[in-house]
């Protein structure tokens, strides 16, 4: 197993961590080395976050640099904007991505234009965090998949970490970033997987995928909440012989074309995974990029593994109809290796 | 503030005092809706009930303001305002069966302009504005009803919809349940503002502050503003001052961000005690009565739940459907996909 990203700062001293723990650790870090670093957004100073990823850090920086707002997402990305533009590290957070829409017009408008409407002499070192997707049987609207809508957004990186040791790393080199990062969070990895994580300023580069297993047979390439469905799938198909490359992209914006272009190259079989709706996802631009650089290697048609073109579904007695699962993805795994 | 009766249930304001008919229906419908929040609480410990937002303690401030529409008026609710919908008469099975995270939930029945709880934050008040002037535009006098909390008036949608209704003269009653907490946050944090119906002046309609604990004084001053309303006199933003006694959802832990004495003190201001303490003492109610009208409630409640069981499990290709009028090319492949993967349930274990 190699690692495509080399991170930088690693002490080689580890902590086990759940990938909540890792995020507040990053965050814990961030406002320490920096007085610009701020965190707001709803909930997340006296009650550290629904999901706990800003627990304890208004009492340590307090509640100027770690504040709970009032309830209003364009006004949270909005007020973010101009703190940035103003020379402070804005460090925002949106409860849950489905709930995102209505800072949209502050999003699309403006968030990923200052730097090129003023030709640099301002930029925006922003971050936006955002709990996202399915998996844990939540109500109406808090499963959403919406990363496809940034990635279309040009000026704003998106990141998607799978690992505990991706998101610190990952999250450290967003809030050092000059430009906004939209930082997705799968709310099913949260506390589902605990590893060895640095400790110390540890950062992995955005733009940089994971080499998660290698196999000559197919590339299955995935991210976020995707990547443990795409392991296991994986490690089926490894058993009746069939090699698959896991491709954990890590940053949907920039893009590591290069790392899914060479497994490509090698397998001629792509499998692509999300859990976002169908039509017009980011697993289409990965497809379409696949088309475009690799058609001469491909052995078989790109398959995509996704969500369905309807709302995620509530409903828990088939939630699960909706998200990929090892079985799908093994499915088409055995269709790119029949065809 | 608007107050009717004082937290001991004495009478403050007897020209305000709705007839004794309208009082013990008023009182019927908290009972209706305690008994739901109450069962809610141990059908979910069960798990035969999703995570639900309770609503306990806030039953005056949705049911004397629901109480106030008929059948042809719109319903905005949150989800936090079961109370409301159970008065305007959205059934308690398809209110378990929502809450149970089952498609039946969505089933709104055509008798009743009520909308599916909503999730997202303040969407629904400029909803309610285009329903209340399409009501206008279409020569009727019904009007719609829109909920939402202290939290959620912070959002631009409360006030683009506050603006809009005023400006286009909307037969919209708008009700802010101010609760006191936004999750973890309190109103003062969540705004400088103190009267929050205040906020109504800015966009020139009236504005009314009311106990939210107090069903006589919520049902009369929405049914004034319902009145008018349907007589063309424009919208009313009408803040109830009540109290979110209980967690924020069945799930929530509210010892991380409130102590006990936050929550002290409002167990005597109860808006169904209030009632009752009235009722009995004006003689409408006895204590055998009221035994009747429990038992009649917990009757229709578990006749409901009977019901709510007997609704079978969605199948697994209903997450795709209802979502155009005519299926998609798209949507009917993916369909055979979910039927193609769903028809060998075995294989599931092989992956
Ligand atoms: C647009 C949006 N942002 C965030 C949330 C997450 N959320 C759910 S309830 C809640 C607090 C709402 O408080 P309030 O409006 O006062 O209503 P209450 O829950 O007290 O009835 C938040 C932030 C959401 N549902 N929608």
């Amino acid at each position: 197993m190699t690692a495509t990203a080399t991170p930088t700062g690693h002490t080689g001293a580890t902590k086990t961590m759940t990938m909540v723990a890792a995020i507040n650790d990053a965050l814990d870090i961030a406002l320490a080395a920096d007085d610009a670093v701020h965190i707001f957004g709803e909930d997340v100073g006296v009650m550290g976050g629904v999901f706990r990823a800003t627990d304890g850090l208004q009492a340590r920086y307090g509640e100027e640099r770690v504040f709970d707002t009032p309830l209003a997402e364009a006004a949270i990305v909005g007020m973010g904007i101009g703190m940035g533009l103003a020379g402070l590290k804005p460090v925002a957070e949106i409860q849950f991505a489905g709930f995102l829409y209505p800072a949209l017009d502050q999003i699309l408008s403006h968030l990923g234009r200052y730097r090129h409407r003023t030709r640099s002499r301002y930029h925006l070192p922003m971050v936006i965090r955002a709990p996202y997707g399915g998996g844990v049987h939540t109500p109406e609207q808090h499963a959403d998949s919406p990363e496809a809508i940034l990635a279309h957004t040009p000026g704003v990186k998106v990141v998607i970490p799978s690992t505990p040791a991706d998101a610190k790393g990952l999250l450290l080199s967003a809030i050092n970033d000059p430009d906004p990062v939209f930082f997705f969070e799968a709310i099913k990895l949260y506390r589902s997987v605990k590893e060895d994580v640095p400790t110390g300023d540890y950062r992995v580069p955005i733009g940089k995928a994971r080499m998660v297993t290698e196999g000559d047979d197919v590339t299955v390439i995935c991210y976020g909440g995707m990547v443990e469905v795409a392991q296991k799938a994986a490690a089926a198909a490894a058993q009746v012989g069939i090699g698959v490359e896991v491709i954990d992209l890590r940053t949907l914006v920039p893009m590591d074309t290069d790392t899914v272009i060479a497994s490509v190259a090698k397998t001629g079989r792509a499998v692509i995974v999300t859990e976002a709706p169908r039509t017009a996802g980011f697993h289409s631009e990965i497809a379409a990029v696949i088309a475009e650089e690799a058609i001469e290697h491909l052995r078989a048609p790109i398959v995509r593994v996704t969500g369905f073109d309807a709302p995620y579904p509530p409903f828990t007695a088939v939630e699960d109809v909706y998200r990929p699962n090892p079985l799908r993805v093994a499915k088409a795994i055995r269709q790119v290796m029949d065809y | 503030m608007v107050q009717c009766l004082a937290p001991d249930g004495s009478v403050v304001r007897e020209d305000l005092l709705p007839d004794p008919e309208t009082r013990l229906e008023l009182y019927r419908q908290m009972r209706r809706a305690r008994h739901f929040d109450e069962r809610g609480w141990v059908l979910y410990r069960q798990g035969r009930l999703g995570v639900f937002p309770p609503f306990g303690g806030m039953e005056a401030s949705q049911v004397g303001t629901a109480a106030a529409l008929t059948k042809n008026d719109w319903l905005f609710p949150t989800y936090r305002d079961t109370g409301a919908a159970l008065t305007l008469g959205l059934p308690i099975a398809r209110t378990l069966a929502y809450w149970r995270t089952s498609p039946h939930g969505w089933h709104m029945p055509a008798d009743l302009k009520v909308l599916p709880f909503y999730i997202p934050i303040a969407t629904q008040y400029p909803q309610a504005v285009g329903a209340a002037l399409a009501e206008r535009r279409q020569g009727t006098r019904n009007v719609a009803m829109a909920f939402i909390g202290d939290g959620g008036s912070s959002e631009g949608d409360f006030h683009e919809a506050l603006n809009f209704a005023g400006a286009l003269n909307a037969p919209c009653v708008f009700i802010l349940q101010n609760n006191g907490w936004a999750i973890s946050v309190p109103t003062r944090t969540q705004t400088r503002a103190t009267d929050l119906s205040r906020r109504a002046d800015g966009y020139g309609i009236p504005g009314v502050r009311v106990d939210g604990n107090d069903a006589l004084a919520t049902y009369h001053v929405t049914r004034e503003a319902v009145e008018r309303a349907r007589n063309g006199g424009g919208p009313t933003l009408i803040e109830t001052v009540t109290y979110r006694v209980k967690p924020h959802t069945v799930a929530d832990d509210p010892s991380r961000y409130r102590s006990e004495a936050d929550t002290a003190g409002w167990d005597a201001k109860d808006p169904v005690t209030r009632l009752r303490t009235h009722l009995l003492n004006a003689g409408l109610m006895t204590e055998a009565s009221e035994a009747d009208l429990l038992a009649e409630i917990a009757a229709e409640f578990e006749a409901a739940l009977a019901e709510a069981d007997s609704y079978p499990e969605p199948t697994p290709a209903e997450i795709l459907d209802h979502v155009f009028a005519e299926p998609t090319p798209q949507l009917k492949k993916q369909r055979a996909e979910i039927l193609a993967e769903h028809a060998a349930p075995n294989q599931k274990e092989q992956a």
